[in-house]
Formats: structure tokens, sequence, C-alpha cells
């Protein structure tokens, strides 16, 4: 994407969504529903700050040693007869699974949901090389039916209600008759679906968690259809992140405990998949070959920086976005990129480059609701602030891509002022002074203040302040 | 975990934050009035301004270090330094460390954050305050600010304050915890979303039907008041030293 026109994106975006009045109550109605979800499961506060912990213990642990664990499990994944390939960028691993689909003559295929093959657009890049992708997960199903990206990363389809869906389906769906009854929706959805399954070539799905002890991918759901489409079809292609890999089997149970509680307020989801092998001699199902297709896609640069490094402890639950004030108002398309909410303010400038999306960052009144409810304890709020550090003034290792980008020599100038201001007792007495003499003139049209009083009365500077009055008062001698 | 209970000191330094300084100075002017009628004395060092969080926020730790260490300069006595604003207790509190991390004033930073309490922390925490309700009866709702809750970790304090007083009705807003969308900066580089929050947040007060909003910090005030003044809400907005002082003393 063009970097500048990726900058300009989300404000005009969020001005969109903000005049929407039936996204913005979807958006509420669904974050208040998951929001209380959540709260039910995590009550008991004690258990629910050492799970995090433990959580955080168990991904920060991974990640320090991050490369060791993926040899491993590219090791026990080949001695387990599954296929490992590695890719670099998105347009690799998008080769890489064109690649295996045509060696086995594949033409249709059948997807589980999965984040990363949204992060590479694999299924328009199948479209363009002749093979169908349909998506299998509910939600998933519903916005490839319209044409769109998912909006949230648990729940694609969040932003629309059950009025826009049974539109969608009627317009869509061969031989659908209009209705708004959600048990014949998703009847409608399933009985389309059904065909797509048992018709398909290859089955493609994302990886919860990779296990690099015993070569295991763990893939949670709720609909058994990424149980159908990584078991019915001969072939299933895993593609996943390498930051999703962990060192025990052991240290799965908190994190399937932590994810489906913070996610959906489930103690846990209905189904739970260990893939550890290809069909075996004398097994009466699952697939004849399986591959694992690990991306990097900017992830070891940001796993390199010792404090950046910590984005790459989540483990997609979306509590933060389902948690965000921002989030919440704008929805998910507004951030453009893959990822939305606080964890996509925070990644997606890390893989894009904060020339591309240096905006992000200040979409966030860092109000640290993001941070009070994640599992693996990832400091977003200042993990924000590190991104808008390195945009302007990027540390010498320039550990971001784009570092520098918004580096801008008025608002330097605007810091260096405010600076002058605060730093120096005098000029702060005199500049005071001043401001209360002279700021209540100021324009409500003037720069800040318009913004400000578009909504909000103009604030009023005191006639003295403080430092006058304690003076006054006596509270300044000692 | 059991927390020792911080001696009752004979000096407090109050450090008035800049927002106060300058638009609201009688809620600061109140926070010490508080203070100085339990005893003690209370000192307001000329040469503070600005914790250095809107520097610290927008990406420019240099220029936020240099307004902090000004802070580290001017409160040199051992003395608790009581903050009327969560926000900038918080950030005294929880970013001085890393703001001076690798500097010479590191030592310094660290023994002045375990200093810092919020007003009302201090009050009920540290002097265990009583306070005797001579105000005529009022239904008020409270605003915790985020960084106040989060951050300072000051949560519980200011409303058990605001249950003492006898004649003053406390309705929850079940939105209470949400954050009013002002976010310093974030209010002008992010106008249009920081409106459509504190609006929500002002419809959220509304609802509950009291007739005064309550805070410990004047950022969310001046955001949510404002956007009340403007679209001619039924409710009026106090910084809660101020509430309290009025109250308690008829000032």
């Amino acid at each position: 994407m063009d970097a500048k026109a990726g900058k300009m994106e989300f404000g005009a975006k969020a001005h969109v969504a903000l005049n929407d009045p039936k996204l913005r109550a979807n958006f509420r109605r669904a974050m208040d529903g998951l929001m209380t979800k959540r709260a039910a499961q995590f009550s008991d506060q004690e258990e629910w700050e050492a799970l995090r912990a433990r959580g955080a213990g168990v991904r920060a642990r991974a990640l320090a040693q991050l490369p060791q664990l993926l040899e491993r499990l590219e090791a026990n994944c080949t001695a387990n007869g599954i296929q490992v390939h590695w890719a670099e960028t998105t347009a690799e691993a998008n080769a890489i699974v064109l690649g295996i689909l045509e060696a086995a003559g594949a033409r249709r295929v059948i997807k589980g949901k999965s984040m990363v093959t949204e992060e590479m657009h694999l299924n328009a890049y199948l479209e363009a090389n002749g093979i169908a992708a349909v998506e299998s997960d509910l939600g998933e199903y519903i916005i490839q039916l319209a044409g769109e990206a998912p909006s949230h990363i648990v729940m694609p389809c969040i932003h629309k209600n059950k009025v826009e869906i049974a539109e969608l389906f009627a317009d869509k769906i061969e031989g659908q008759v209009y209705t708004e009854n959600v048990d014949e929706l998703t009847a409608a959805a399933r009985a389309a679906l059904r065909g797509s399954f048992a018709g398909a070539d290859a089955g493609i799905s994302g990886v919860n968690f990779a296990v690099a002890e015993t070569g295991t991918l763990v893939l949670i759901e709720n609909e058994g259809n990424g149980r159908l489409s990584t078991t019915l079809p001969p072939l299933h292609i895993a593609v996943t992140g390498i930051e999703k890999v962990l060192e025990k089997l052991e240290d799965v149970p908190p994190l399937l405990s932590l994810l489906p509680r913070s996610a959906t307020g489930q103690p846990i989801t209905t189904y739970v998949n260990m893939i550890s092998s290809p069909r075996k001699p004398g097994e009466k199902d699952g697939p004849n070959a399986v591959h694992l297709v690990l991306l990097d896609n900017g992830r070891s640069r940001v796993h390199a920086d010792p404090e950046l490094g910590d984005t790459l402890r989540c483990i997609r639950c979306a509590a933060c976005m389902n948690h965000c004030p921002v989030y919440t108002r704008v929805g998910g398309h507004t951030y453009t990129f893959t990822y939305p909410g606080p964890i996509g303010k925070l990644l997606t400038p890390q893989l894009e480059g904060l020339d591309c999306a240096g905006d992000q960052p200040h979409a966030s009144t860092l109000c640290k609701a993001c941070a009070e409810v994640c599992p693996v304890q990832i400091p977003i709020p200042d993990l924000l602030v590190r991104l808008r550090t390195e945009a302007v003034r990027p540390g010498a290792a320039a550990a971001v891509k784009g570092g520098g980008s918004s580096a801008s020599v008025s608002e330097s100038l605007g810091w260096a002022g405010w600076r002058l201001l605060y730093a120096s007792p005098l000029v702060y007495r005199i500049g005071t002074r001043l401001l209360g003499w002279f700021g209540n003139l100021m324009p409500a049209s003037a720069p800040m203040l318009k913004q400000w009083t578009s909504v909000r009365a103009k604030p009023k500077f005191a006639p003295k302040s403080l430092h006058e009055l304690a003076r006054e008062k006596g509270f300044c001698d000692e | 975990m059991t927390m020792t209970k911080p001696q009752r000191p004979n000096h407090v330094y109050f450090f008035g934050t800049c927002l106060v300084d300058l638009f609201y100075p009688e809620a600061g002017l109140a926070g010490m009035e508080l203070l100085k009628r339990q005893g003690l004395k209370v000192v307001f060092p000329p040469k503070q301004s600005c914790c250095g969080q809107p520097a610290r926020n927008n990406g420019y730790q240099d220029e936020a270090r240099a307004v902090a260490r000004v802070q580290l300069d001017a409160f040199p006595e051992d003395w608790p330094i009581v903050v009327p604003s969560g926000s900038c207790a918080g950030m005294m509190k929880t970013h001085y460390a890393e703001l001076f991390h690798g500097t010479p004033d590191y030592d310094r930073a660290v023994a002045f954050s375990a200093r810092v309490f919020e007003l009302t922390e201090f009050l009920v925490d540290v002097l265990g305050v009583q306070l005797a309700d001579k105000g005529e009866p009022v239904t008020i709702t409270w605003h915790p600010s985020c960084h106040s809750q989060r951050e300072a970790g000051v949560v519980e304090q200011p409303k058990a304050l605001l249950r003492q007083l006898a004649n003053v009705t406390l309705v929850e807003n079940p939105r209470e915890k949400e954050c009013c969308g002002f976010g310093g900066a974030f209010a002008v580089r992010q106008a249009e979303i920081s409106a459509a929050m504190v609006t929500d947040k002002v419809a959220s007060i509304e609802e509950t039907g009291a007739t005064q909003v309550v805070s410990g910090d004047c950022g969310c005030l001046m955001n949510i008041t404002g956007a009340a003044e403007k679209s001619r809400k039924g409710f009026t907005g106090r910084h809660i030293a101020e509430f309290i002082l009025e109250r308690c003393h008829g000032r």
C-alpha cells in the first residue's frame, strides 16, 4: 500500500464509521455482550491474576528461545510426517501454498478460520490462480459472501446484525428465502457448506499453538468446521506465524483456559483439535498429507527488539478490542489492515511500517483498558508510546520499519517550546501569567481549540494560577 | 499481600499539576486545605510545573525528561508528594523509572516515585480521614480517570470518601470505567473519535440522574463538563477536593 494513503485512511474511515449509527450500534451491543461474558469468567481476581501471569510466562519463555523452538518444532513435525515450510514474506507463503495445492492437483479448497491467511490475502491470490477457496467458519463465510474483510479477529462479521445477514443470504445463496430466524440462517449456511466440505481437494487452516516438544498443532473452534476442514479433505495445509510456537505440551492448558474465556467468555471451545500427523496406516480418517507453513512477515524484526518483542506474546483472543473504547466506536474496518483494535495498532505499524500505519499508535487515549484484560500481559499502551517515539525519533538501532517517518520540524519546535515553558521556572512564571491575562482571548477557531470546541465549551484560564494562589495563602513557605 | 500503612508525616509536598495550575486552581487550593485541616504542614514548591506526561505520551522523551527533572529538583525533602490527579500521579509513580533509565538521575527518580500519592489515596490510606458532611442533599456520580484506576491504582479510595458524606447520594454510572475520550493530544489528533467518546460519556452520566459528576482528574473534567456545557446538559462537574472541602468546611 502507498505509505501516505495508508496513513490518511484511518481518520477518513473513522469519520465514515462514526457517522454510521447502525454500525456503531452493532459494535456497541456486541462489545457490551463480550465484556459481560468475559467478566463472568474471571470473577475471581486472584485466579485471573495468577493465570494470566502463568500465560504471560509461557509465552515469554517460548519467545525467549524462539529460533531453537522453531527448529525443534520443525524436527518433531517432520518426524511425525508433517512437512514444514518457511516463508519470509506473505508472497512467499502464498507461493508455497499454491505450490502444494498444484502439486496435489487441488482445485477446490475449504478453509478454517485463519488470520494469517487474511494477512497474506491468500483467498484472492488463490482465486487469481484458478483455485476456489471457501471459508467455512460461519462468520468468515458471511463476509466472504459479502466480499468484505474481517472486522474482528475472533468474530469476523461482528459488524453485521441479523437483518443485514438475512438480506445477504437471500441475495447470495441460491434458493434462499428471506428469513431473520437465526437457526434457519445457520442451517442455510450449513447446507451450503456441506457440499464444499465434501467436494474439497484440500483444507487450509490456521494454528492457535504449535508445540515444539511434540510437533503438535493445536486448533480451537466452536463449529466443527475446523475439524472437518483438517480431516475430511485428503490434504491439509496449516498456516501460522512463527510466534505461535510453544515449548511444551504442558504449556497448552493455561493458554487453553485463558484464550476462550478472554475471547468469548466460554470456559472452553466446543472443539480442541490436536493435529500430530497425517493419516496413519489403519486409521479411518484424516488427510493423507499435512503441511505446516511458518510465516515471518516482519515478526523476526519485532522479536529482535527486547521491548517491542512482547507484542508477539499475543494469542489472538481479541479481549483488547472487545474492551477498547476506540475500536467499539470505529469498528474493525477503520484499521484498514488485517489486525484491528489495540493489538492491531501495535502490530500493524511494526509489520507494515510506521510510514504506512503511523497514525494507528495515536488512535488511543492510552486508557489501558486493553492492558487490564490482556491474558498474556502485553503492555500495549506503553508499547504504543514506544512506537510514537520511534515515529518521531527512531532509536539508534532503527528497531521499527519506517521509524522517523513522522518527524516534523513544526512539531519538534512545538515540543521545544513546551519544554522551555515547563523546564524553566522563570519562563513558566511569566508564560503562565501571560496565559492567565490573555489566554481567554484566543478564538474558538484557533488551531487545536477548533477541534476541542467542536463538541465542547472553550476551557477558561483562571484569573489567578495555583502558583499565585498558593503564594498568597502562604503554602509556598517551608 | 499486606501493605504497611505509611506513617503519618508532619510535612507534605503538594504537586498542583499544570492543568490545575492554569484552569482549576481552586481544586488545587482545596486539596491543600484538606491536608492542612488534617494538621499537616503543606508545602507548595514554586519551582514545580508539569509531570512531563504530555511529551512522554507523544513520543518526545527528551523533552519529558527535561521537564520531569525539574520536578525531581523541586521536591528536595523526603516528604510525601500529594497530587490532585490520578493521571499525573500515575505518570510520576509508574513512568519515571523508565524515563530516567540509564541516566544519573535514575536512583533519585525511583525514590521520588515512591513518595508520590494521589490525593484521595493519601487522605484515605495514610491519613484515614473522617468527613462530617454539612452540605445540602445532592445526588452525584463518580468519574474515575483511566490512569487513576489503571495506573495509579486508585479505585476505592475516592468512593470511600464520598460515601462518608451523609447527605450525598452516590449513584453508579454503569459505564463509569469507560474512558471519557480526553487522552491529551488524542482529543485534537483524533478529534472525531474523542468527540464521540465524550458525547457517550456525557449521555451515560445524564442517565444516572445525578446533578453533579465528581472526579479526581481535571483533564477528564474539562472534557466532560465542556461537552455537557456545550450540549446544555443538566449536570455540572467538580473536582473531588473542592467538592469535599465545600461540603465539610463550607468554604
